[in-house]
């Protein structure tokens, strides 16, 4: 099962199982992941499951929708280059490892 | 010990609270009293991907039953409140319990409207609003063949568009003269008739419903006033909501369209807040008192009153934002239109890419936006921050929004 590694804004990190098929944020949530809030519930709506993606993972993302990019414009820390909404990343195999971090607020 | 904060509803507002005041610091004790059998979850899927099977009730979940015990938030599910005992400071459940309380936060939300027509007790009349129910709407979707929605507002037309999809013959029943009346402008409402209609899905404006006629006691069908038969087999109501204020009203606190509250969310009681769908509050971007029913105002008045009882005293000032799903088409809403004196559209129907613009006296106070996300998130800030624009300057392509947002600070997401 691919591994997902969720960082802090203070810097500790913690190693998650998730499922493939399964997004970044719906994972941080069921394994009590501070940081994510997902008000809308994953539909585009909000930016509370903002993350900063590793950059060695970043590319290998399917790029952001229209939708999602016009979000992230409004998250409560600013967006970086690899900023992403976090309901709109599935975890793959091919994504095993992947690390993000939390920005330090969400709302 | 302390008596602590005591949540009535268990919804997205009372979840909300329930877990900011512990992001807030909070330290007393945390009760969260939950009339419905289950863990705090999402209603907005109730009309959309759980009916058509994309979402599980595990998908939904606003958190994992551990949450709850991770945060030390007592999880009341399937209890009711019989009374508040405002002078005793506590809250007396019809089992018998009581909950003493320093502060009080009702987070009860609303009902379905009901429709007092005959016929209206047939088996196959569905309203929907909690999990539960649509549990028995998907269930009856398997089987049902002819559905026929009484209301096209967002949940109608949200449920409309799911038994469409799941390839039933549909047929939208709206009293008023066009789609989701008392939200959107007229241009919005024509594109989702049409879009509807090329989906196959029958729509029906200025329809008066007379009864529903039944066989055995089952639905068969729909009658309007001037004699219009609709065949049903499943008969779905989405007319709107009232707002649950009887707990309030006993408790002798003042109610007006729903509990009253000023503009830190407290009621006439200063021991007690009121959130949510039940809530009627002033709101600096209506400049009226009014009362909203969406995720955005749940989860932002419960962040309000949760700084609030940490001892961060907060006014509410939250922009209003909605969305509704239909089909493969999001309407994403900012502000309120109600009130509006001007409407200009950028972009237009015949591309899909349409937002409209309302303005009051000059002033923009509403953006409606169909695939035109990034005007919508920008309208977000450009009416927060009250940045002055034109409607000329709305219909223009060539004006950069988000340059103009820009210039103004940030939003609240």
């Amino acid at each position: 099962m691919p591994k997902v590694v969720y960082v802090s804004p203070a810097g500790d990190a913690r190693e998650i199982d998730v499922p493939a098929g399964t997004t970044v944020m719906a994972a941080a949530l069921k394994n009590g992941i501070d940081g994510i809030v997902a008000e809308c519930g994953g539909v585009c709506m909000c930016s509370t499951c903002h993350v900063f993606v590793d950059e060695k993972f970043f590319d290998q993302l399917p790029p952001a929708q229209d939708t999602e990019e016009a979000v992230l414009e409004i998250s409560a820390v600013e967006r970086q280059p690899t900023s992403r909404l976090s309901c709109q990343i599935k975890v793959t195999d091919n994504l095993d490892g992947l690390i993000v971090r939390l920005p330090l607020k969400q709302r | 010990m302390k008596n602590g904060t005591v949540i009535i509803g268990s919804g997205q507002a009372g979840f909300q609270t329930a877990a900011s005041l512990r992001t807030e610091g909070y330290e007393e004790k945390i009760t969260l009293i939950g009339e419905e059998p289950h863990i705090p979850y999402q209603r907005p899927p109730l009309s959309k991907g759980f009916p058509l099977g994309t979402q599980d009730f595990e998908s939904i979940e606003l958190r994992p039953e551990q949450f709850y015990q991770d945060h030390q938030i007592d999880l009341l599910a399937g209890e009711k409140v019989a009374a508040i005992e405002g002078a005793a400071r506590q809250v007396k459940l019809e089992s018998g319990r009581l909950f003493p309380y320093e502060k009080l936060v009702l987070a009860v939300g609303a009902r379905n409207r009901t429709l007092s027509l005959k016929g209206a007790e047939l088996d196959g009349v569905l309203y929907l609003r909690s999990l539960d129910e649509a549990v028995v709407v998907k269930d009856r979707l398997k089987n049902a063949q002819n559905i026929v929605v009484i209301g096209g507002g967002f949940i109608g037309l949200e449920l409309a568009a799911v038994a469409c999809s799941l390839g039933k013959s549909v047929t939208v029943l709206e009293a008023l003269p066009r789609l989701m009346p008392r939200v959107v402008a007229p241009l919005i409402s024509d594109f989702y008739r049409e879009l509807h209609k090329s989906k196959g899905v029958k729509v029906v404006c200025g329809a008066s419903v007379s009864e529903m006629e039944g066989l055995g006691g089952k639905v068969r069908g729909v009658l309007l006033t001037d004699g219009t038969q609709y065949s049903a087999d499943l008969v779905l109501i989405g007319v709107g909501v009232v707002p649950n204020i009887e707990l309030a009203q006993n408790a002798g606190l003042r109610i007006a369209n729903g509990i009253a509250v000023n503009e830190y969310l407290h009621t006439n009681n200063e021991n007690i807040f009121a959130i949510g769908d039940c809530a009627e509050h002033p709101c600096v971007f209506a400049n009226a008192r009014i009362r909203l029913e969406s995720v955005q105002n749940a989860a932002d008045q419960a962040q309000c009153v949760a700084a609030t009882i940490a001892g961060r005293r907060n006014v509410y000032r939250a922009l209003p934002w909605f969305w509704t799903d239909q089909f493969d088409v999001k309407l994403q809403m900012a502000g309120i239109s109600h009130g509006h004196d001007c409407v200009v559209a950028r972009g237009n129907a015949e591309s899909r890419k349409l937002s409209v613009f309302y303005f009051k006296a000059g002033r923009l106070i509403a953006i409606d936006s169909i695939n035109r996300p990034l005007d919508h998130m920008m309208g977000r800030k450009l009416i927060a921050n009250r940045v002055q624009l034109t409607p000329e300057q709305a219909a223009d392509e060539s004006v950069d929004l988000k340059k103009m947002a820009s210039s103004s600070g940030t939003a609240h997401s």
